[in-house]
C-alpha cells in the first residue's frame, strides 16, 4: 500500500523496498547499530515531499530525511523503521544573489557541488564548507549546527542560514525568514525567528526543502601557518591571541599519535586569506607578532611547511581527514564533536588522553574554533575496524565515555548519537525539555518525524 | 666519538678567519680572538648564541680545526635553544630511522645514488644522467647533519654509525651523494669524528662532470648566465665548488659574479624560519635574490633541495628561473626536467 | 585477470562518497549513481553490499545482480577514491562478479550476454563471418586489424570502421583482418566470466600463433585493453597509429568545419592512460573544445562492462544522454574513439533530438583528408 502510494508520487525508479537499499540505508559509517527502514524514497520536488509526508501521516509511519548520511552518529538511521527520504535528488541551485551574498538551494545540494558552482560562476564568492566529504549536503550540515572553514569568523553554519522552506510534519509548506514576505532571502531578521524550530532538531520538526545560506567574499590568496606547542595548557591562549588579531580566517588545532613525529604536540593551524600578497604578508606578520612571546621563550614555533605540505592543508575539503578511517584498516571512525568553551582546551585534551590510554584505542583530536574563540568544536575521533566487532565495541565505549566526560566538563556533544541525546536530556533544564516536547507534539501530532531522536521522556 | 679539535691551533691562530670572515657576525681580529679562545677552552661565548649555523667557518679555518662543529658541541653543552623547543624536538622525531626503514634495506649492487630524504626528486633523477644507478633514500640513509642548525650534535653522533652501517648494508661500494650534506657527512664529518666509511663516496658534481665529459657529444651548450646559490653544506667540501665551474663550462653556462656566491655565499633562510626568525629570514632572502636578479642571470641555480624550496618562488618572482644543478645539466642534454615535487 | 581477495578490502570502504564525483566535485561522475541515485549504486554501496553478501546478511537477488552489473567499470572511483586501496576498487567488483558467476548467480541479461558470447563469439548471437566485407584477409601483414564486436556488428560502428580502413589504405598501412574474427573477451573478463575470457583468449592466441600475427591494431579500447594487459601482445589503438601517421606526414589532412569536442573512452583513458594522441590529431584538423569533464574526469558513456548490451544504465537520464547534452554545450561535433561510445552516443543523440554530430575520430580524419 505505502509502496504503491510512494511509487505514484516519485515514480517507480525512485522508491525501493528491496533488501539491498534497506540494508544500505540502515546505517551510516559510524558505530551505531543498523536499523532498517521499510522504504527508501527520493523526491525531486517540494510537492513530492509534501505528498510523501501526507502518506506517512495517513499510515502513521516514520519519515527520516537524509542528506549525505555522514554525521557518523547514526542520525539518519530510522530508529523506528518507516521511510528514509534521501534528499539528494533535490539538487538545484536556485539562486545566487551576488551582491547580497547568499544562495538559495534545494536541500539535496551537496557541499562539493555548490563549491564547484561558485568557483565556476561566482569566483568572488565562497561558502563555509565543513571538513566532511563533498557529498555532505549544505542543508543537513547547517541544520545539525555544522561548522567549517569560515566558522571562526561567522559562527556555526546554522548561523549562516538566511531562510528556509519547510514541509511541516502535517504536510503544510511554509517559509521562514525574509523569504516569507519578500522575494529576497537575505536574512532571518527582523521577524520572529522561526528557523530555530527546525535547526538542531534532527528532522523531528519538519523537512527543510530549500535553504538560504550566506556566502562570503573569496580572496585571491590563501595561506596556512601551523604553530606547534608541546604543552596543551598554552593552546587556549594561543587561540585567544590569534583570534584577537582578527587576521585569521580559520583556526583549527590537531593532535594525534601518528605519524610518530606528531605525537605529544599540539598543532594550531591558522588559515589566512587576502587579496594581495602584501595583505597576506601583513596578516602573517600580525599573527606572528601575536605569538611572539611563545617564540621568544622557545615554547612554540611555526612548522616549516614545504609547498607539498601546504597543498595538503589548503585542500577543501581535506581528503586526508577521511583517510583516518583506514588507520585500523577497517573503514571506520566516529567522533564526539564536543562544543566547549575554548578555555577548557587543556582540560578537554587531558581528559581525552586519559580516556584513550584507559581504553587503549587509536585516536586523533581535531578542534575547530567557532567565532572569535566564542567556543570550539573539539572532535575526539576514534577509528575502528568495521570487520572486528570487538574493535567497534571499543570505539563505541570510548565515544560513550567521551560523551560523559564532555557533559561533565560543561560541554555539549554535537550531533549526538541517540544514547548521547538521552545523556544530554538527563542534564537539561526541565523547562527547556518541556518546551522541546511541546514543540514536537504540536508540530508533529502523529510523531512521524525521525522518532527516537530527542525523545523527551 | 670525539671531535678532532686541537685548541692549541686556535690559541696560536694568526687570522681567526672563523669569525673575522663570518657572513653574519662582525668581529675584528681582537674580539674574534677573545671569543675564539673561549670557544677553544670550552667556555661560554656569546658567539654560541649569535651563530647563524651557516657552516662557513668550516671552510674558512686554515687549519681544518672544525670551528663550526666545535661551536655546535658547545651550543649543546650550554643548553642553547636556537629554535623553539617543540620545533626542534619534532624535527628530531621526524627523521629518526624506524625499524621498518632499516628493514627495507636490500642489496642494490655496487653503485647507488642517495636521494637522502627527498622523495619529491625521484622524477628529477629519472634521466639518462643517472641511468643504471639505483636510488636509495629514506631515514635510514639520512645523515642527520640538519641538526647542526639545532644545537644538537649528540643526535648526529648517536645516529652516525648506524647511517654508515645502513648504507653498507645496501652492498654499495660507491655511493653518489645527491645532496652536499650527504657527501659532507661521509667525508668532513666522518673524518672529524674518526668514523670509518667502508665505501667510496662521490659528490654529485663529480659524478655529473664525469658523465658529461663522457657524453660531451650529446651536450648542447646552453649559453646562459646563471646565479648560483651555494648552500651551507657545500662548505664541508669546498673543493667541489671548483668542479661545478667545470660542469658549467661543459654545458655552456656562465656563473655570474655576484656578491653572495663562493666564499661569500649566504643562507637560503629556511633555517631561520624554523627558528621563528622570519624577519631575518626575509631580509637575507631578499638580499640574496636581489643580488641574483641584479647580476643579469636567467637561472637561479640550486643544488640543495631545501634552498630550492626556500628560494624558488622568490627568485621566480624576481624574474629568474629556479632550477637544480642536475636539471640544468639535463637541459643541456636535451631533456626537459619537471619542477621538483610537481610529479 | 587474477581474482583478488576482496574480503580483505570491502570492509575498509568508509562510504565517504569521494568516488561519486569528478575532481572538482562539480558533477556526479559515477555513471550508475548518476542514473539511479540510490546509495546502493555507487562504489561505496557496492563495497558494503558485497560485504553483506559475503557475510550472508543479504542473499543474492536479481536486483543485487543488477546493482553489481550496472557498474560500467569506468574507473572513475579508482581515480577519485582517497584511500590506499583505490587501485583495487574495480578489481573488487570484477572479482565479486566472478564469484557470483561461479555460483551461477547472474542477472538475466548478463546470462544472455555470456551465452551468446560463448556460442557465437559475440554478445548478440549473430552467426557467420563478421569481417568478410573488409576484403583484406590477414596474410602475415604488419598489423592484424581487430575490429572488436561492436565495430564488427553495430551499423554505426561499421561506418566508422570503414573510415578507418580507408585511412589505413590511404597511408599505405599494411594490415589484414580475420574475416572470422571472434571476440577477444574484454567484457567477459570485466563481467567476471573468467572461464569464458580465458577460453576466448586461448582460442585467439592460438589463431594469432598459427597465422603468425605480430602486431594488432584495433579501434576498440576494450579490445585494446585485453590485448595490452592480458594477452600481452603488441597492440596499438587506432588513435595511436593514426597520430604517428599524421606526425610523420604519411597522412596529409586538411581541416574540418565546426567546433569539435572529444570524449575519452574509459578503456582508453582511465584504464590505459591514452589521452593526448586523439587530442593532438583533432587540434591539427579542427577547433577542439573541451567538455568540463575530460581526461581523468571523463564521464563514461554508460556502455562499458556489457552495459551497451544489458542496458542497466538506460533511460532518460542515461549517462550517454547526459553526455551528449554536455557535448552540445561546447561543440557541434562529438568525437570519440570507441565503437561502444559511438553507438551509445549515436542512440542518445537520436533520443535527445539534439543537433550534434557523433563521430569516430577516423571519420573526422577522413573528412579532413578529403577536404
Amino acid at each position: 500500500m505505502v509502496y504503491e502510494e510512494l511509487k505514484a508520487i516519485v515514480g517507480e525508479e525512485y522508491v525501493s523496498k528491496e533488501p539491498e537499499e534497506l540494508h544500505i540505508y540502515s546505517s551510516d559509517p559510524g558505530t551505531m547499530p543498523a536499523t532498517e527502514p521499510d522504504y527508501v524514497v527520493m523526491p525531486k520536488t517540494t510537492e513530492e515531499v509534501q505528498k510523501i509526508v501526507v502518506v506517512a501521516n495517513k499510515h502513521k509511519i516514520p519519515i527520516v530525511p537524509m542528506g549525505g548520511a555522514l554525521a557518523l552518529s547514526g542520525l539518519v538511521r530510522p530508529l523506528k523503521g518507516g521511510i528514509v527520504m534521501d534528499m539528494k535528488r533535490m539538487d538545484s541551485i536556485l539562486e545566487v544573489n551576488e551582491k547580497a551574498r547568499y544562495a538559495v538551494i534545494e536541500a539535496g545540494v551537496t557541499e562539493g557541488m555548490l563549491k564547484a558552482y561558485l568557483e565556476r560562476n561566482y569566483p568572488n564568492l565562497r561558502l563555509s564548507t565543513p571538513d566532511a566529504p563533498p557529498i555532505a549536503t549544505v542543508t543537513a550540515n547547517a541544520l545539525i549546527h555544522g561548522s567549517g572553514r569560515l566558522s571562526q569568523m561567522y559562527g556555526f553554519h546554522s548561523e549562516m542560514v538566511t531562510g528556509m522552506e519547510v514541509v511541516l510534519p502535517t504536510g503544510e509548506i511554509c517559509r521562514v525568514g525574509s523569504c516569507s514576505i519578500s522575494p529576497y532571502w537575505f536574512s532571518r531578521s527582523p521577524l520572529p525567528d522561526l528557523a530555530g524550530l527546525f535547526i538542531g532538531w534532527f528532522g523531528r520538526t519538519g523537512i527543510v526543502t530549500k535553504l538560504g545560506i550566506k556566502l562570503f567574499p573569496k580572496h585571491r590568496y590563501r595561506d596556512v601557518m601551523i604553530f606547534v606547542t608541546e604543552n596543551p595548557s598554552y593552546v587556549s591562549d594561543v587561540i585567544w591571541r590569534v583570534a584577537h588579531t582578527e587576521m585569521a580566517e580559520d583556526i583549527t588545532v590537531w593532535a594525534q599519535p601518528r605519524p610518530e613525529w606528531a605525537e605529544g604536540f599540539q598543532h594550531t593551524t591558522i588559515y589566512i586569506t587576502a587579496d594581495s600578497e602584501e595583505e597576506l604578508k601583513f596578516k602573517e606578520r600580525i599573527i606572528r607578532n601575536a605569538l611572539r612571546d611563545y617564540i621568544k621563550q622557545k615554547e612554540g614555533g611555526f612548522l616549516y611547511l614545504t609547498p607539498g605540505m601546504k597543498a595538503t592543508f589548503l585542500q577543501e575539503p581535506m581528503s586526508q581527514l577521511v583517510r583516518f578511517a583506514d588507520v585500523r584498516k577497517g573503514g571506520g571512525f566516529e567522533y564526539v564533536g564536543a562544543i566547549l568553551p575554548v578555555d577548557l582546551f587543556d582540560k578537554a585534551y587531558r581528559k581525552g588522553l586519559e580516556i584513550v590510554e584507559k581504553l587503549g584505542v587509536d585516536w586523533a583530536f581535531s578542534v575547530r574554533i567557532i567565532g572569535r574563540s566564542h567556543c570550539m568544536m573539539f572532535a575526539y575521533a576514534y577509528p575502528f575496524n568495521r570487520a572486528d566487532d570487538e574493535d567497534v565495541e571499543k570505539a563505541r565505549k570510548a565515544l560513550h565515555e567521551t560523551n560523559l566526560a564532555v557533559l561533565e566538563m560543561g560541554g555539549i556533544p554535537w550531533k549526538a548519537e541517540e544514547p548521547a541525546q538521552q545523556l544530554i536530556l538527563e542534564r537539561m533544564d526541565e523547562g527547556a525539555k518541556i518546551l522541546m516536547k511541546r514543540v514536537m507534539d504540536l508540530l508533529d501530532p502523529h510523531g512521524i518525524m525521525n522518532p527516537g531522536n530527542w525523545e523527551v521522556k | 666519538m670525539n671531535l678532532k679539535f686541537d685548541p692549541d691551533r686556535c690559541f696560536s691562530c694568526d687570522s681567526y678567519a672563523c669569525l673575522t670572515k663570518c657572513q653574519y657576525l662582525n668581529y675584528d681580529f681582537e674580539s674574534a680572538r677573545e671569543e675564539r679562545i673561549k670557544i677553544a677552552k670550552g667556555e661560554y661565548s656569546k658567539v654560541l648564541e649569535e651563530c647563524k649555523t651557516c657552516y662557513s667557518c668550516e671552510e674558512y679555518c686554515p687549519y681544518d680545526n672544525h670551528p663550526f662543529y666545535r661551536i655546535v658541541e658547545l651550543q649543546e653543552e650550554y643548553g642553547i635553544n636556537l629554535a623553539p623547543k617543540p620545533i626542534a624536538k619534532q624535527l628530531l622525531k621526524m627523521y629518526a630511522p624506524r625499524e621498518k626503514d632499516i628493514a627495507s634495506i636490500t642489496g642494490v649492487g655496487e653503485k647507488a645514488l642517495s636521494l637522502c630524504l627527498f622523495p619529491d626528486l625521484k622524477d628529477n633523477v629519472r634521466s639518462k644522467l643517472f641511468e643504471g644507478l639505483p636510488v636509495i633514500m629514506g631515514r635510514q640513509v639520512f645523515c642527520n647533519l640538519v641538526y647542526l642548525h639545532f644545537a644538537n650534535m649528540s643526535v648526529i653522533k648517536e645516529r652516525a654509525q648506524q647511517t654508515i652501517e645502513n648504507v653498507r648494508k645496501y652492498g654499495v661500494e660507491e655511493l653518489v651523494c645527491f645532496h652536499d650534506e650527504c657527501y659532507g657527512f661521509f667525508n668532513s664529518y666522518a673524518k672529524a669524528y674518526g668514523l670509518e666509511v667502508p665505501f667510496k663516496t662521490v659528490h654529485l658534481y663529480e659524478y655529473l662532470y664525469n658523465w658529461l665529459k663522457e657524453h660531451e657529444d650529446s651536450i648542447r651548450k646552453l649559453n646562459v648566465k646563471v646565479a648560483y646559490q651555494r648552500n651551507c653544506s657545500n662548505r664541508l667540501s669546498p673543493e667541489t665548488d671548483r668542479v661545478l665551474d667545470d660542469i658549467f663550462e661543459l654545458i655552456g653556462v656562465e656563473r655570474v659574479e655576484r656578491e653572495y656566491d663562493r666564499e661569500n655565499g649566504i643562507c637560503c633562510g629556511a633555517v631561520f624560519k624554523m627558528w621563528g626568525e622570519d624577519e631575518f629570514a626575509d631580509e637575507i632572502q631578499k638580499k640574496n635574490v636581489d643580488d641574483m636578479a641584479k647580476s643579469g642571470a636567467r637561472f637561479a641555480v640550486f643544488n640543495c633541495p631545501m634552498c630550492y624550496v626556500a628560494l624558488a618562488e622568490r627568485s621566480a618572482k624576481a624574474g629568474l628561473m629556479p632550477i637544480l644543478v642536475s636539471d640544468l645539466c639535463r637541459l643541456a642534454v636535451g631533456e626537459m626536467p619537471r619542477l621538483p615535487g610537481r610529479g | 585477470m587474477e581474482k583478488i581477495n576482496y574480503a580483505e578490502i570491502v570492509h575498509r570502504c568508509f562510504r565517504c562518497g569521494y568516488c561519486k564525483f569528478s575532481s572538482d566535485y562539480s558533477a556526479i561522475n559515477c555513471p550508475s549513481y548518476a542514473v539511479y541515485r540510490f546509495e546502493t549504486y555507487f562504489s561505496g554501496g557496492r563495497m558494503w553490499l558485497i560485504r553483506a553478501w559475503m557475510n550472508e546478511e543479504l542473499e543474492w537477488s536479481e536486483h543485487f545482480g543488477e546493482i553489481m552489473y550496472s557498474c560500467s567499470t569506468c574507473r572513475n572511483c579508482v581515480e577519485h577514491c582517497v584511500f590506499k586501496f583505490n587501485e583495487q576498487l574495480v578489481d573488487v567488483f570484477i572479482s565479486a562478479r566472478s564469484d557470483m558467476v561461479e555460483k551461477g548467480l547472474v542477472p538475466k541479461k548478463v546470462g544472455e550476454f555470456f551465452n551468446n558470447l560463448a556460442k557465437f563469439g559475440n554478445p548478440w548471437g549473430y552467426s557467420g563471418k563478421r569481417l568478410e566485407w573488409v576484403e583484406k584477409e590477414y596474410e602475415g601483414n604488419e598489423f592484424l586489424l581487430h575490429a572488436g564486436c561492436v565495430a564488427a556488428y553495430d551499423e554505426r560502428g561499421k561506418v566508422a570502421l570503414k573510415a578507418l580502413v580507408e585511412l589505413l589504405d590511404a597511408a599505405g598501412v599494411d594490415y589484414g583482418v580475420f574475416s572470422d574474427e571472434r571476440c577477444e573477451g574484454n567484457e567477459a573478463m570485466v563481467m567476471g566470466e573468467f572461464g569464458l575470457f580465458e577460453h576466448l583468449m586461448e582460442e585467439n592466441k592460438r589463431k594469432f600463433e598459427e597465422r603468425r600475427v605480430k602486431r594488432v591494431l584495433t579501434p576498440d579500447p576494450h579490445s585494446f585493453n585485453a590485448f595490452k594487459n592480458y594477452y600481452g601482445v603488441d597492440v596499438k589503438h587506432h588513435t595511436q597509429l593514426l597520430w604517428e601517421l599524421v606526425k610523420n606526414g604519411e597522412l596529409k589532412l586538411g581541416r574540418v568545419e565546426g567546433k569539435v569536442t572529444y570524449h575519452d573512452p574509459c578503456f582508453l583513458g582511465r584504464w590505459n592512460g591514452v589521452y593526448e594522441e586523439p587530442r593532438k590529431i583533432l587540434s591539427r584538423i579542427a577547433s577542439l573544445y573541451e567538455m568540463p569533464r575530460n581526461r581523468k574526469n571523463s564521464f563514461c558513456c554508460g556502455g562499458g562492462s556489457g552495459n551497451f548490451y544489458t542496458d542497466y544504465l538506460g533511460g532518460k537520464e542515461s549517462p550517454a544522454r547526459v553526455r551528449v547534452r554536455e557535448a552540445g554545450e561546447v561543440a557541434d561535433i562529438l568525437v570519440t574513439s570507441c565503437p561502444a561510445c559511438l553507438m551509445m552516443f549515436d542512440n542518445a543523440v537520436r533520443d535527445e533530438g539534439v543537433e550534434l554530430e557523433v563521430r569516430d575520430i577516423s571519420e573526422v580524419m577522413l573528412e579532413a583528408m578529403k577536404s
